[in-house]
């Protein structure tokens, strides 16, 4: 481990002369045994946090009729998420039998829904990408960051999107979709069950049945 | 050597000081991607895992609601837990088998316990929604125990500590197994909650 190294010329050393000694530690074992409880530091712990989305839905018990009533048609944007990852989106409010609403399909890349969403949301989103740039630039904080985001977000006639998944998506379709929300600055935007009128679109735009014979049976089953 | 020494005692303490331990989960759930970069809470969580066949775990980050809450859940269904199976629970880092098996699985060896509980998870269906209990138990304990918190160092209650849930689904999930767990949380009138991702850059010029 350490070894004691004497310094001079042997025995010929005059007398009186202090001896010099310089210890020499050893540190392999030391090094060795610290690479090892790196390791297990390395591989047994994480060193980020997860991110996490916060989302808040509307209450149950409160009759979201009124809500519904605020919404104008022309801000007004439904997605309904599909089959094997597909997205379709309409505009406005539907009527009750679904008759004028024609449905566009779109998919989840950038030139996809986060384009139709931008250009719908274009005033919003060019003076949030100012608020980004100051951002990064470190002109403002945080704190006011977030708060003319919010502000930001409130002004009148932004678009107001309703999400509606089908029983066939999948929970990235629906992070994807919420991701885009973040993406495009849209402040308002819930998540609704889909409804009758919505399969019906599906299923005529797509010419797939099962998405009202699923519908259908889950009816059946749970009558049952 | 000397100075190796040096460099790998420094890395050590970074790594000491810098990170967490990786939290044991029954199941591996890789969340989905998402631009959001808000941080989780570090205490005053429940979490809710979601694997892609839509078992559901739980888990608490306090023990002493862990004990709690089995001990209320159990009153629910009418089964006493010893005090070893309390302390057993509670030092668990998730759950999630039916509460009629729980006293069977607190019995087993940990390895055991690893084994099986992949097998089980909260039943959460409209005929036994046991994880409606559950979540429902997890607010009570919490907000006792808060309120005894607060009492007893009253400075703290101008914080407003909250609880706060967190889903950590599975990417490859069906939505209507996530739909299920929300519409629960949202007959308890839970309307805020976190849902856990992973992160993705932000696209430029977005």
């Amino acid at each position: 481990m350490a070894e004691i190294q004497e310094n001079g010329n042997g025995g010929g050393r005059k007398k009186g002369k202090q001896k010099k000694i310089t210890i020499r530690v050893d540190f392999t074992p030391m090094v060795d045994m610290n690479m090892l409880l790196i390791t297990f530091f390395m591989l047994c712990t994480t060193m980020s946090k997860p991110q996490t989305m916060e989302i808040s839905m509307p209450r149950k018990d409160v009759k979201d009729e009124s809500e519904q009533d605020k919404l104008k048609a022309s801000e007004a944007i439904t997605v309904l998420l599909g089959k094997d990852n597909t997205v379709y989106y309409y505009e406005g409010l539907p009527s009750e039998n679904y008759e004028n609403t024609s449905l566009m399909e779109t998919n989840f890349s950038a030139e996809g829904l986060r384009a139709y969403l931008l250009r719908r949301n274009a005033s919003i989103a060019t003076k949030a990408a100012e608020l980004d740039t100051r951002k990064k630039n470190l002109e403002i904080s945080d704190t006011t960051y977030n708060r003319e985001l919010s502000e930001l977000k409130k002004e009148k006639g932004a678009p107001a999107v309703v999400i509606k998944a089908s029983d066939f998506a999948t929970y990235t379709n629906l992070m994807d979709v919420l991701d885009e929300m973040l993406i495009c600055k849209i402040g308002r935007y819930s998540i609704v069950d889909i409804e009758q009128g919505d399969l019906f679109l599906l299923k005529e735009f797509t010419k797939d049945d099962s998405y009202v014979v699923h519908q259908e049976v889950i009816e059946v089953y749970e009558e049952q | 050597m000397t100075a190796m020494s040096d460099v790998t005692v420094l890395l050590l303490t970074f790594f000491m000081l810098t990170s967490t331990f990786i939290q044991k989960e029954p199941v591996s759930v890789s969340p989905p991607q998402s631009v959001s970069e808000v941080k989780i809470p570090e205490s005053n969580i429940v979490s809710i895992l979601i694997d892609p066949n839509g078992k559901v775990f739980m888990s608490f980050d306090n023990p002493k609601d862990r004990e709690a809450a089995l001990r209320e859940v159990g009153k629910a269904y009418n089964i006493d837990f010893t005090p070893e199976e309390l302390k057993k629970f509670s030092l668990l880092p998730s759950f999630g088998v039916p509460i009629i098996g729980m006293q069977k699985f607190l019995g087993l060896s940990p390895e055991d316990q690893d084994k099986v509980i992949t097998n089980y998870g909260i039943p959460c269906d409209s005929t036994d929604n046991q994880f409606k209990i559950w979540m429902q138990t997890a607010r009570q304990v919490w907000s006792e125990r808060i309120q005894d918190v607060v009492r007893e160092n009253p400075e703290l209650a101008a914080r407003k500590p909250q609880l706060a849930i967190a889903i950590k689904a599975d990417a490859n999930t069906p939505y209507p197994l996530i739909r299920d767990i929300m519409n629960t949380l949202q007959e308890l009138r839970e309307q805020r909650y976190n849902l856990i991702t992973s992160l993705r850059n932000a696209p430029a010029g977005a």
